[in-house]
């Protein structure tokens, strides 16, 4: 008798887990459907005819399949989208090994030179994460364009305005490197100071190649701001053949004025690309970095 | 004598390697600093060299009623996309943090929208929007809804819209969350068992104090990006329809590039920096009565 209730109400228990489990995984399955219907009724447009496109009731699975929209963003001589998207990955290349490159050199200082004046530099540099763009971006543009009237090197309407600056170190950059240069133990540099290396043969010889973990995270986040920028661009660079992805997606959106939905989709797509390839061959990379921004935030 | 000469070695060894981030710390953030706030108290036409003029921009300022609607516009859309961003970040962060299978496939499928180019976002959400021809409309009008609301194009709807929009891009806002929330010590959950707690209580007593950090985090971030929201509105609506959604950074941006207003456009870059600053600072205060930070 005893032994029946017991049974009893540890089948109502499992029940109740089980219920538990089902509420949580429809829950999930809803959570999941709305992140991703946006992306694949894009990717979906994107592989129509404009005419299927704009069909109504609209139709989930592209049919003809068009495959031919992508090609003709690059072979219609009246986008520039190749020229975009060299002039992008270009302006990428070169703020991501800056930013590595110099944000590493700076948080070695940080991390492992002892100096007067450290921690009075220190909160600056974290203070400067503070300053929102908008607040620099009017006289950042006045100066480039005094530098262009005086020294005789053009920087508005030219990449520079977007890339040089990346070689001077970004504070949060900097902020994270040298929370991972910290717990490199100390005695794996003198070791090497004892072998006769020099500071900055340690930085490049002992440190980096133990670092490379926290500058994938930092080139990674410097690629995704330097792709997804769109401000910067649109406030430095002028002529249609210097545009990069993210502008020249929206002028090519503007130039449609809402027709072509296909291509418009289409040519959102390509920008999204890499973003997507580089998510799926670095998830880990990604998910850790964020993460670690919160925490040690 | 010695230790002075170590000392100065130290020194100029570290300003070595600091170096790229002074230099750049000078000529792309001092100076500009410096310029904007001098230009801030001129007429700045920009053909034309800099006239001082005292505090005339910003007694401008509150005489400028577009001034008003786009701080306005801001601060109502911070005042809807913020906390209810928050509150759904948080609750599928507990959903992505529970034990069932296929978790990782969700994780990836929510985190993925935040890493977008805002661009490309604006596009596709331009695309469900479409009053005519959107799946948003196409979806409710199969629910049952007969007219419903033309969204962008519509002075009531295109703000909601916006908000709306902006929840497709918490991803971020939630690994953050999950972070902390994986670092919660179970023994708490434990010993709460033991007392009884249902899973409201655990979550009201146990998780949101120990993560309460990390919301904090998340209540300062979420301030600084709301208030200078620009890219989904400068591409969807630019601004309209009847400036419903013209937005602060808009207006900055036509004061200096369209109206060539540089003395203007400085002195509203500087009240929204202030505005800023208010704001996590206020965040900052209120974090004394609910943020715990454990052994610390």
């Amino acid at each position: 008798m005893r032994h029946s209730t017991c049974q009893a109400t540890l089948g109502t228990r499992r029940r109740a887990l089980y219920l538990k489990k089902t509420r949580t995984h429809l829950a999930l399955i809803a959570l999941g459907a709305a992140a991703i219907i946006p992306f694949l009724w894009t990717l979906s447009t994107s592989l129509k005819t404009n005419q299927a496109a704009v069909a109504y009731p609209p139709q989930w699975i592209p049919h003809p399949c068009r495959w031919k929209n992508y090609f003709d963003l690059f072979n219609t001589h009246e986008y520039h989208f190749l020229l975009w998207t060299r002039n992008s990955l270009f302006i990428a290349a070169l703020v991501v090994a800056g930013t590595t490159l110099s944000s590493a050199i700076v948080a070695y200082g940080f991390a492992k030179i002892r100096f007067r004046g450290r921690g009075i530099l220190f909160t600056v540099m974290l203070s400067t994460m503070m300053i929102p763009f908008p607040v620099l971006m009017v006289s950042l543009f006045i100066i480039f364009r005094w530098l262009g009237e005086h020294t005789g090197m053009a920087w508005l309407g030219t990449f520079k305005p977007l890339w040089v600056p990346a070689w001077f170190g970004a504070a949060f950059n900097i902020f994270l490197l040298r929370q991972f240069f910290l717990t490199i133990p100390d005695e794996l540099s003198e070791a090497a100071r004892i072998d006769g290396c020099s500071e900055f043969g340690i930085f490049t010889r002992v440190i980096l190649p133990l670092s490379k973990p926290a500058l994938s995270v930092v080139a990674l986040f410097a690629f995704l701001g330097v792709w997804n920028d769109f401000i910067g661009p649109l406030v430095y660079l002028q002529r249609a053949d210097q545009f990069t992805l993210a502008l020249g997606l929206q002028s090519f959106q503007s130039q449609l004025g809402g027709t072509s939905w296909n291509m418009l989709m289409a040519a959102s797509v390509l920008v999204m690309l890499p973003v997507l390839v580089l998510f799926f061959l670095a998830q880990r990379t990604f998910i850790e970095g964020i993460a670690t921004t919160g925490i040690k935030g | 004598m010695v230790h002075t000469k170590i000392e100065t070695r130290n020194f100029l060894k570290g300003m070595a390697f600091l170096s790229p981030w002074l230099i750049g710390l000078a000529t792309f953030l001092a100076i500009p600093i410096g310029l904007s706030l001098y230009l801030s108290f001129c007429n700045y036409p920009l053909l034309q060299p800099p006239i001082f003029i005292g505090l005339r921009n910003y007694s401008h300022m509150i005489h400028d009623p577009v001034f008003w609607t786009a701080l306005g516009n801001t601060l109502a859309y911070a005042a809807m996309a913020l906390p209810v961003g928050m509150i759904i970040a948080l609750g599928a962060a507990l959903l992505l943090n529970s034990k069932v299978r296929g978790l990782s496939l969700y994780r990836t499928l929510v985190f993925l929208p935040s890493l977008l180019p805002a661009v490309a976002s604006a596009m596709v959400w331009l695309w469900l929007f479409n009053a005519k021809l959107g799946l948003l409309n196409f979806v409710l009008r199969k629910v049952g809804v007969a007219h419903p609301p033309a969204w962008l194009s519509s002075p009531r709807w295109a703000m909601p819209a916006l908000v709306l929009m902006s929840f497709w891009g918490i991803g971020n806002t939630v690994v953050i969350y999950l972070a902390g929330l994986q670092n919660v010590p179970r023994e708490l959950y434990e010993a709460a068992d033991i007392d009884g707690a249902d899973g409201w209580r655990k979550i009201r007593h146990v998780t949101l104090p120990c993560i309460s950090p990390v919301i904090f985090f998340n209540l300062v971030m979420a301030i600084i990006g709301t208030l200078q929201n620009f890219t989904a509105p400068y591409i969807m609506t630019g601004g309209g329809p009847v400036r419903a959604t013209y937005f602060y950074t808009m207006y900055l941006y036509d004061s200096a590039f369209k109206y060539l207003r540089m003395g203007y456009a400085s002195a509203m870059a500087w009240v929204q920096f202030l505005l800023i600053l208010a704001l996590t600072g206020l965040a900052f205060w209120s974090a004394r009565h609910w943020v715990h930070y454990q052994g610390r």
